[in-house]
């Protein structure tokens, strides 16, 4: 039994740590929020290795696991830095899986190129379709449908709230054939009749892009249901650790307020209101983080599980955040809600955080679908 | 990340597998409704056939009888006892915190006297610390001990949720020795035969109608030269060792209370409209991932304890999971299955009527939240009134100020 991180794990976090603490993100997040750019953050990513995660060593990549790179994503997180992994790292993960072009995957390792996910969700006990996420309701949209012929692929469909798609040269989109059987193609961004939308997002650090394929031309990539999976569980795993980070933040710098600030002749981190509330946001950023191990050790060692894993992530995730963010803002008073505070930041980044990859309501589902199936095949 | 025994332990789960295969026969059924006396009889040689086996005890030291082993190889024999479905020892408290108390505090007498009959269940052991106005605040209590002219003592009080009294042998009780001072410094620890003269026993029955617990008065009770565990007036620091061994038991055992996310699905999953009804998948999806955020959490503190560290007050966070995750749990399920699950035959009922008292046990949620708000986050405590002032002055404004 050992269930913590390696030496070689907590090196990695904290050099993360030590690469995004050299850019005030924190500050240029709340730039963007009034039109200002974005640092380019890819530089970072590129010398630290990180665009090389989820690909092979032979490929040119660092051949890590999902544990590593929630690691690296939870660091991100903390700063509200704007790295467009979440949307590379599953498409990298899926293209070095298909065993795709190695030159390729070495620019893709070393960031010379830059790939986005465009997920659909997996059917679940109740509904077997693979479904996109719609630009709007709660009806989701149906998986693009692709017709193959031999490697080549032709895609068709609207894939919203991509993350990380506006820039991205290859898009790794998950649809479906004509029997419905999930595929993934890799589509290059100039093709023909692909079209990608970038918008504006209540987060200003989150890039996000409607995405449509219209007759667009790529490459079908050779993968197994459980591959294609994996990444959209992946996708809601780097997701939930990107939370994770940011939970720890808010609660580091809600604590620090709460002991400066006196009131009735007191610090207010002495009322039982204000602790048991912090107390309350340790408890779910800990119950996050020993779900993200699991979630990262079921990734490699029991596929089986890691949608189950993956998915409870993503709720204690979720909630801690919401939590995190809104006891920030109250621990602050009025002056949390304000723009002259950082606070905001937290908040708009859990509430649109919360929604997208088909919303932490839905990965709820999923952790009971997942349950109530095992459950249906025992005794009780 | 590796969630598998090493060789060694593989080879301990093998013996202890093993041994449990060869003796099953001999283990009674899980305690429950029906004689009381001849159940703990049965249970009492299940213990000792365990210890002789060397089961029980494993973490104790070998000069006391234990096997000197680790706390991952306690929690091996425990999982095999659960997978091979007999139940555990009888006397968890003596074992699991009482005795681990005396080898710190206790003289080499009573180490001597006492701790084999515990290991064995030839004498079970109650904790005599809470008393009806002294919980949360356990350094409030009230239980006197005067000194005899011989050395020995008299004993007068009520202590409350004494679970086993009714057929322990001995009790470790704190009492105040010193009412004269501050209320943290005039406590002592010490032993109490539960058959003296004076010592009465009343079973206090909870919401499911099961007496889980008891309620034990002491009416002039007289103990002997050498009853004290520790210094005289030095009993606070052995009650927070007693205190420590508690979290640890509740901490590696979380998987124990049998509050699983799998458990509560099957109980649904045979509905096949409440299986497919969003709002009872949402309401499971949320409580099972509280339940194995547990799960995970009890693993990361596990490779903490093989690695030699103290679990920190944080570990208690872990009841407050298990609680409000259980109860969510069984607010669900009878809302599921309807009044039925409420008959008293179902096991959720029993579930349900025994969780808001577990919210209590062990530290309530409140002090649970304020202790891990001072230590782990730093946050300062609330302004206390009691400090410095000795205990009989502060009993008495409390009259007071009641009366005003």
């Amino acid at each position: 039994m050992n269930f913590e991180l390696s030496d070689e794990q907590v090196f990695l976090r904290e050099a993360a740590r030590g690469a995004l603490g050299r850019v005030n993100t924190v500050a240029a997040a709340r730039e963007a929020l009034e039109g200002g750019a974005l640092p380019d953050l890819w530089p970072t990513a590129i010398q630290a290795g990180w665009t090389g995660l989820l690909i092979s060593e032979d490929h040119g990549g660092a051949g890590l696991g999902a544990l590593d790179a929630m690691l690296v994503l939870a660091e991100a997180g903390r700063v509200l830095a704007g790295i467009p992994l979440l949307g590379h790292l599953p498409a990298t993960a899926l293209l070095d899986r298909a065993g795709f072009s190695p030159e390729s995957l070495g620019q893709l390792a070393d960031g010379t190129i830059r790939a986005a996910y465009v997920p659909a969700r997996p059917g679940d006990d109740r509904d077997p379709a693979w479904t996109a996420e719609p630009a709007s309701g709660k009806r989701r949209a149906p998986a693009p449908t692709v017709v193959r012929d031999g490697e080549l692929a032709t895609v068709t469909g609207h894939v919203a709230w991509v993350p990380d798609a506006p820039g991205a040269d290859l898009l790794v989109v998950v649809g479906v054939d004509e029997d419905g059987t999930p595929v993934a193609v890799a589509v290059g961004e100039r093709a023909d009749g692909v079209r990608v939308e970038a918008t504006t997002a209540y987060d200003a650090t989150r890039s996000l892009g409607h995405v449509t394929f219209d007759g667009a031309q790529g490459r079908a990539l050779e993968l197994d249901d459980e591959g294609l999976r994996s990444a959209w569980f992946l996708a809601q795993g780097l997701l939930a650790a990107e939370g994770l980070g940011a939970v720890e933040e808010a609660l580091e710098r809600s604590v620090t307020y709460a002991k400066e600030r006196f009131t009735f002749g007191r610090a207010i981190g002495s009322y039982q209101a204000v602790k048991h509330a912090l107390t309350e946001v340790l408890r779910r950023q800990e119950n996050t983080r020993s779900l993200l191990y699991y979630a990262g050790w079921a990734y490699d060692d029991a596929p089986g599980e890691f949608p189950l894993a993956a998915s409870a992530l993503r709720v204690a995730a979720g909630g801690a955040l919401d939590f995190a963010a809104r006891e920030l803002i109250s621990v602050h008073g009025g002056i949390g809600a304000t723009w002259e505070h950082d606070a905001p930041l937290w908040f708009r980044r859990a509430q649109l955080s919360r929604r997208l990859l088909g919303g932490t309501a839905e990965s709820a589902d999923r952790v009971a679908g997942e349950l109530l199936t095992s459950a249906a095949g025992t005794p009780a | 990340m590796d969630l598998n025994d090493t060789p060694d332990q593989a080879a301990y789960r093998e013996h202890v597998r093993g041994w449990l295969q060869q003796n099953r026969q001999h283990a009674p059924d899980t305690r429950g409704r029906g004689d009381e006396e001849a159940a703990v009889e049965a249970h009492r040689g299940w213990q000792r056939r365990l210890a002789e086996a060397g089961f029980v005890g494993v973490t104790w030291p070998a000069e006391h009888g234990g096997q000197g082993r680790g706390p991952l190889e306690q929690v091996i024999v425990n999982q095999e006892i659960a997978r091979a479905g007999v139940p555990g020892i009888l006397d968890t408290i003596g074992v699991g915190m009482l005795g681990p108390t005396l080898i710190a505090h206790g003289s080499d007498e009573q180490k001597q006297r006492y701790l084999g009959p515990m290991l064995h269940a030839d004498e079970v052991w109650c904790q005599l610390f809470s008393e009806p106005a002294a919980g949360s605040d356990l350094a409030g209590i009230q239980a006197r001990a005067k000194r005899e002219d011989d050395g020995g003592w008299r004993i007068s009080g009520q202590k409350v949720w004494t679970t086993n009294a009714q057929f322990a042998a001995y009790g470790l009780l704190l009492a105040r020795t010193d009412p004269d001072v501050s209320k943290h410094r005039g406590l002592t620890m010490f032993v109490v035969p539960m058959d003296g003269e004076g010592v009465t026993i009343r079973p206090l029955r909870q919401i499911s109608g099961e007496p889980e617990f008891n309620e034990v008065f002491f009416d002039d009770v007289r103990l002997e030269p050498g009853s004290e565990v520790g210094a005289v007036n030095g009993g606070w620091g052995v009650a927070l060792t007693t205190l420590m061994f508690e979290r640890l038991t509740i901490g590696a055992g979380s998987e124990g209370l049998g509050y699983s996310g799998e458990r509560f699905a099957r109980a649904i999953a045979s509905d096949p409209v409440a299986a497919a009804d969003p709002e009872v998948r949402q309401r499971l999806g949320a409580l099972a991932t509280e339940l194995l955020a547990l799960r995970f959490t009890g693993y990361r503190l596990l490779t903490a304890l093989s690695r030699g560290q103290i679990p920190g007050p944080e570990a208690g966070l872990g009841k407050v999971t298990a609680v409000n995750a259980a109860i969510e749990a069984g607010d669900l399920i009878a809302d599921v299955i309807g009044p039925e699950a409420l008959d008293s035959d179902s096991e959720w009922s029993y579930l349900i009527s025994f969780l808001p008292g577990l919210k209590s046990a062990g530290g309530t949620e409140e002090i649970l939240r304020n202790t891990v708000g001072e230590r782990v986050l730093g946050l300062p405590p609330e302004p206390r009134l009691d400090k410095g002032i000795p205990f009989s002055e502060l009993r008495a404004k409390e009259r007071q100020e009641v009366g005003a």
